[in-house]
């Protein structure tokens, strides 16, 4: 197996929302071009550690953020960062598919044209191109002026995965993606995934074992603010060291 | 119990109905002394006719529709810009402490009675617009300027309701695919909440087409098609308040015809931000 190139690196991250500490002591290495998975019981600290990963977390007021954390060998916390560039290299998905009220072709051009990009073929090209990665594009094609609030929830999820695609980002951080699809959609996204992790790294938080087991590479398992455990989804699954990680995976707690 | 709570649901019944009768009655007074007349001259020539000389029966409310459009025009393109800023910078910029002096201001604006609106407008803005850009200052400049005050506190509160209501993940995902703060609210939040800022602007045009006193203090009330901002000009309302005083017969049947008209425009008016509030929840 190649040598693995750390993407993003967590040091000693902790993270406060007022005077709760939802984040204790965080180190973490994410592999490039990797599917890694957070699992954890609901509260235990899996998508405040993703949202520190793109600094969304500091939209919520009254919290703070202690630590580390680099991507690509650089500090996202340094101060005088350009974090509005930052969220263009590491993009969302949210639990809940969030369209913009728009048209299907509104959505996915809104991260080009706020990127600046202007030339009207240009943003056509991305916006198909966006939305066949995500696997949306034979569904939508004859209808991409219509409005995004008539897909079917899988298919809002997709075009929020186009979305993110059109602004051309390295890491894809995926918070609970599939908790409001069903299981079809679900498996198309599971798929896209696997297709998108070519060229992405992606971190997916997830409350479903299953998904974590079938689509990780990596898994790290989040208790009470602490990451217990993190390694190979294999060796989590099959082999965990802790074992509170090993009631966990196998359903006996949380 | 059961019986008390009917009699309590039938009392406040009857209280809601007779506040609606109210308008009801009001309509029916309106239209009662008002169509005759239109009748009389025939719709066309009321409301297309140029000339208002009552004394002559010439009834024409041409110049009044055309001003009122015009005050109500003027006040939009001054109100519309700095009510929608105002309700921006109070929903995502202003912090809370700033916030709650700002809101209770504004609201302020609304409790200021039209006729001290008029008076300042009259002591301090008219003589502004005759020394500075010429005309008689009393003029649709002026009213113009004092109205886009008034509707501001519709605008501002509606408008900044609705960009409240809007779920956060609009603006959350926005920034998430990295648009800045301004591009969120400019590209995601204020197109969301478009229906609501239109509803906005139909209720402060409805407000401002209403509004007499203050305009009769400023408008100058000349009865003549008005051709550039600096002329004076007399509104639908501005000719019924001013005139109801002495008119008799045919003269003031046409002072309710001219409330008529003026009953329909508002009703249009509220009408559309209903439906577009309606349209809006959905």
């Amino acid at each position: 197996m190649q040598e693995l190139n750390t993407k993003i690196e967590a040091r000693g991250l902790n993270f406060y929302y007022g005077s709760v500490q939802a984040l204790k002591n965080i180190n973490i290495h994410i592999k490039e071009r990797q599917i890694t998975a957070l699992i954890g019981p609901s509260g235990c600290g899996k998508s405040t550690f993703l949202r520190a990963l793109n600094r969304t977390n500091e939209l919520i007021p009254h919290t703070r953020t202690e630590g580390s954390v680099m991507l690509d060998g650089e500090e996202i916390y340094r101060p005088g960062l350009d974090v509005v560039g930052l969220r263009q290299r590491v993009g969302m998905v949210f639990q809940r598919p969030n369209p913009f009220p728009k048209s299907i072709y509104e959505n996915v051009a809104f991260g080009p044209k706020v990127l600046g990009i202007y030339s009207r073929r240009e943003i056509e090209e991305k916006v198909e191109k966006s939305l066949k990665a995500a696997a949306l594009w034979s569904e939508v094609a004859d209808r991409l002026h219509t409005s995004a609030l008539n897909l079917t929830l899988g298919q809002q999820q997709r075009l929020c995965i186009a979305r993110v695609l059109a602004v051309e980002p390295e890491v894809i951080l995926m918070d609970e993606p599939c908790s409001a699809l069903d299981p079809i959609a679900t498996l198309k996204i599971e798929e896209l995934m696997q297709e998108l992790k070519k060229r992405y790294t992606i971190v997916i938080v997830t409350h479903n074992m299953q998904q974590a087991a079938r689509t990780s590479d990596w898994a790290g398992f989040f208790l009470l603010g602490e990451l217990l455990e993190y390694g190979p989804t294999a060796d989590l699954f099959t082999r965990p060291k802790d074992k509170r990680t090993e009631n966990y995976v196998t359903g006996r707690y949380g | 119990m059961e019986a008390k709570d009917k009699i309590i649901e039938r009392i406040l019944l009857l209280i809601a109905f007779s506040s609606i009768s109210i308008l009801g009655l009001i309509a029916l007074f309106i239209f009662g002394e008002g169509l005759p007349l239109i009748w009389k001259v025939g719709p066309r020539a009321f409301i297309l006719g140029e000339r208002w000389v009552p004394s002559q029966g010439s009834f024409g409310i041409l110049p009044m529709i055309v001003g009122s459009f015009w005050v109500t025009f003027g006040a939009i393109l001054l109100g519309v810009p700095l009510g929608l800023a105002c309700a921006i910078f109070l929903s995502e910029w202003t912090p809370p402490l700033i916030a709650m002096v700002l809101r209770p201001t504004i609201q302020l604006l609304a409790a200021i009675p039209s006729v001290i609106y008029g008076f300042w407008g009259l002591i301090i803005l008219v003589p502004l617009v005759r020394n500075y850009l010429g005309g008689p200052g009393l003029s649709i400049l002026s009213g113009s300027v004092i109205l886009g005050f008034m509707i501001l506190p519709t605008i501002i509160s509606i408008s900044e309701d609705s960009l409240r209501a809007l779920p956060p993940y609009y603006k959350s995902g926005a920034l998430a695919l990295g648009a800045t703060h301004w591009q969120a609210i400019w590209r995601v939040m204020v197109p969301a909440a478009r229906s609501g800022i239109v509803a906005s602007i139909i209720l402060g045009m409805g407000r401002a087409i209403g509004e007499t006193m203050a305009m009769i203090m400023i408008l100058g009330n000349a009865v003549k098609m008005p051709t550039s901002f600096l002329d004076s000009a007399r509104t639908l309302t501005t000719n019924i308040g001013i005139e109801m005083g002495y008119a008799s017969g045919d003269h003031r049947q046409a002072l309710f015809a001219t409330g008529v008209i003026l009953f329909l425009i508002i009703m249009i008016l509220n009408s559309s931000a209903i439906a577009l509030s309606r349209r809006r929840r959905s």
